[in-house]
């Protein structure tokens, strides 16, 4: 972040004495921005611990039927996305603009990959029917009748129907799992927190996408480069974040039982 | 004069913010902090009136005990929620930071704009757009929840108006950080040379404060508002019991938020009247820095009180202790702050204009409201007086008596400023009678109707309440005169107002150093400052 003194030609907005003054600025919004989306995803952790502490058994149970192997790709993929976020900004920095530019479509790349396995963990979950909260496990038909038990059973016969288990990729050792999970009550509270919180990251990670492929377009176009990068490195500080909330999410929800 | 050793040219009046660029597109797409401070003001202004319309509807219904009832209890229960949304989401939080923040605050630290005025357009624009969304639910799906959404009522049982109410509010939440996330940069990077913290205005360490609650707090409401949403569309089962959840940590979840964000309404307030106190009194504050460290103060225990909305919600005797204790501390910074202004007027040159008469109205008002505060934080009273008309009294006098008598003693001390015209200095007196007479009016029987168990938020009362309710309606009336004779010398001062001088309160902050209406960009030399920001004597 050393070279931007060099940068006084560079035309910036009337209010700031210089571009260094208006980088500086920028880069506190950003930085005091970033803090209230932790905060905002604080909120999240603070109830996943309460009801954790409250129900360790269902969240143990629960986070046995996740697939560990897809989380732990996931975080692999957005960790290489975060260094090529990084390059990307190097490379910005240095007026390497064809390999920035790379780098960038790179990142996308990553969060697409991402967002489509996501994809397959989350249909799994829809064919299997552990949906979040009162729709769990409840057959459509019979939701609107409220009579929740009854739909209940009905899951457990779908449980103990192997063709039916075979069409959703259902295994017998996850059919061990769902049904510990059943077994204890409340245990669609699991459920609730883990669409909530990787679906509130998952539309972040949509949308760093879109801000980064805005980004990707400017740096194609030329209109950023050595002597001006705040919305590259800014973008770069958001995907960060959206990096670093999932870093806290895997072993949250995957791998603590 | 030593507050600033400004070159401005007086002479450039005939060029102005107000005439920079003209037709409506001007003003829809202006980066002028200034401009989307007046925008604001419209748009808070034509929301107050729809707030006020259902103020008017509850107590002119309360008005008569009985039968044949004005509005249906399901009606009632609608216009309270939304008299609740509007005045709390659209008016008292927006009201002063955005509409005389965006104004002030640039100019009074010597800077051309706030750090990022495409972003304060977007922040306004976000605010239309949430405004327009909670608004949407009185046409589709009315709400008769409360402005506080209390779970599993509002997520079991409503119906699914509640999701765009909720959807508005969390729209206009992420205005709300934006804006103060642009305060926070603008105060921290763009003061004009000579311009210590130390030297900022005291509405802008108020604005500053305000700017970090919201900043800290809002997140919070944001994500308790989206699991709302998410409790009703998908069923996610966090605040439902059925499913296991907790309604209670709802109330957590939100108390976290919106006890802060009383304080985002009263801070800016408090800034308003210290720049009033100071300027009426042609004296320089008594105690600048134990005033500017107050506000910072009341921000940073407004986080640690939000469990005094809960004491009875089944929270344990040690938590209800706690948060008693914590929250009696809030009246210590406030009480820095009354005496110093009570200081500061003393042996001062006091003068009585319009915008003074506000200030001191809401001394007064404040002070009540503030002092029934500590009758609630006290748990054992609190329990007597919980969800009773004492609460509803006690929070009026807070917010309305004091956040709007601030709001309008602002616009009339800084209307020279934004229009290069005077008020009728008597129609803001008349407007200032009215609304402090008809405030007490109403509000006080409503102590004694909460002491006598008066519960809130029912749509009827037992017979022995009748008179006090009685007067209380009469009161609501002058009130709403009030404010009406107050529109109307606004409009009447933008129209034929006589001119205004540069600086007609003969104030000492940089606002004034510069013409009446200032140039597009503030100044038309950066000022240098050299010494504090009210420098009288």
């Amino acid at each position: 972040m050393t070279s931007v003194s060099s940068s006084s030609e560079f035309h910036h907005q009337h209010h700031f004495k210089s571009a260094d003054h208006q980088y500086a600025s920028s880069k506190q919004g950003i930085w005091l921005f970033l803090c209230t989306e932790i905060l905002m995803f604080g909120g999240l952790f603070v109830g996943y611990l309460i009801y954790h502490s409250l129900y360790p058994t269902v969240f143990k149970n629960g986070s046995e039927t996740l697939d560990w192997k897809m989380g732990a790709v996931n975080t692999v993929v957005l960790l290489i996305s975060s260094f090529t976020m990084a390059a990307a900004i190097n490379y910005v920095q240095r007026g390497l603009h064809k390999i920035a530019a790379i780098m960038l479509a790179l990142t996308i790349a990553c969060a697409g990959a991402f967002m489509v396995i996501k994809y397959f963990e989350y249909s799994h979950k829809f064919h299997v029917g552990t949906v979040p909260g009162k729709f769990s496990l409840v057959d459509p038909s019979c939701a609107a009748g409220g009579k929740r038990a009854e739909c209940e059973s009905k899951i457990s016969a779908l449980l103990k129907n192997p063709a039916e288990l075979e069409k959703n990729h259902v295994s017998a050792e996850e059919v061990t799992r769902l049904k510990a999970v059943i077994s204890q009550p409340k245990w669609e509270m699991f459920y609730g927190f883990y669409f909530v919180m990787t679906g509130l990251h998952g539309v972040h990670v949509v949308a760093g996408a879109f801000l980064i492929f805005w980004v990707f377009i400017k740096t194609l176009r030329r209109k950023v480069g050595p002597e001006y990068y705040t919305p590259v490195e800014g973008v770069g500080l958001f995907w960060h974040v959206v990096d670093l909330v999932w870093i806290y999410l895997f072993p949250l929800l995957y791998l603590v039982g | 004069m030593s507050s600033a050793q400004t070159k401005t040219e007086h002479g450039h009046t005939d060029h102005n913010y107000l005439n920079h660029g003209s037709g409506i597109w001007s003003w829809m797409t202006t980066l002028d902090h200034k401009r989307i401070g007046l925008m604001y003001f419209a748009t808070v202004s034509t929301l107050f009136l729809i707030g006020g319309f259902f103020a008017l509807g509850i107590r002119l219904h309360l008005a008569k005990f009985g039968a044949t009832p004005l509005l249906e209890p399901d009606t009632y229960n609608k216009f309270m929620t939304f008299h609740g949304a509007i005045m709390v989401f659209m008016v008292i939080i927006p009201g002063i930071p955005a509409f005389l923040g965006n104004f002030v605050l640039p100019i009074q630290l010597g800077a051309k704009d706030v750090a990022f005025p495409r972003l304060n357009l977007a922040s306004y624009y976000i605010f239309i757009a949430g405004a327009a969304i909670a608004a949407s639910s009185m046409i589709f799906n009315q709400v008769d929840t409360g402005w506080t959404f209390y779970t599993p009522y509002s997520t079991a049982k409503t119906s699914n108006g509640v999701i765009l109410l909720v959807l508005g509010a969390f729209t206009m939440g992420f205005s709300s950080i934006l804006t103060g996330l642009n305060f926070i940069v603008t105060t921290h990077k763009l003061r004009a040379p000579g311009m210590t913290m130390d030297r900022i205005p005291l509405m802008i360490w108020a604005l500053y404060s305000t700017s970090i609650i919201q900043i800290l707090a809002t997140p919070i409401l944001a994500i308790t508002l989206l699991l709302i949403g998410a409790e009703k569309t998908l069923g996610v089962g966090i605040f439902d019991p059925d499913l296991g959840g907790d309604p209670v940590l709802f109330q957590h979840f939100f108390w976290f938020y919106s006890h802060p964000a009383v304080y985002i309404m009263i801070l800016p307030a408090m800034g308003v009247i210290s720049e009033l106190i100071t300027a009426f009194s042609k004296k320089t504050i008594f105690g600048y820095r134990a005033i500017a460290y107050s506000s910072v103060a009341i921000a940073a225990v407004s986080f640690l009180v939000w469990g005094h909305h809960m004491f009875v919600s089944g929270q344990s005797t040690l938590a209800g202790l706690v948060f008693s204790i914590i929250t009696m501390f809030v009246g210590v910074p406030t009480a820095i702050k009354l005496f110093n202004w009570i200081s500061t007027m003393y042996r001062g040159t006091v003068t009585f204009e319009a915008p003074m008469l506000f200030a001191l109205g809401f001394m007064f008002l404040f002070t009540i409201g503030g002092l029934t505060g500590v009758f609630l934080a006290s748990t054992g009273m609190d329990v007597h007086f919980h969800d009773t008309y004492f609460v509803v009294a006690h929070f009026h006098y807070v917010m309305v008596g004091g956040t709007l008598m601030a709001l309008m003693g602002g616009i009339f001390y800084w209307f020279p400023k934004m229009f290069g015209k005077m008020t009728s200095d008597l129609g803001g007196r008349i407007s200032w009678v009215l609304i402090f007479t008809g405030f007490n009016v109403t509000f006080f029987p409503q102590f004694v109707l909460g002491a006598m168990g008066m519960p809130r938020r029912y749509f009827d009362y037992l017979p022995e309440y009748t008179n006090l309710n009685q007067i209380s309606t009469v009161g609501s009336w002058l009130i709403g005169l009030g404010f009406l004779v107050g529109l109307i010398t606004i409009i009447h001062g933008i129209l034929k107002g006589e001119k205004a001088s540069d600086n007609p309160w003969g104030a000492k902050t940089l606002e004034w150093q510069t013409s009446s209406p200032p140039p597009h960009e503030n100044f038309t030399t950066t000022p240098t400052v050299t010494a504090g920001p009210y420098d009288f004597r």
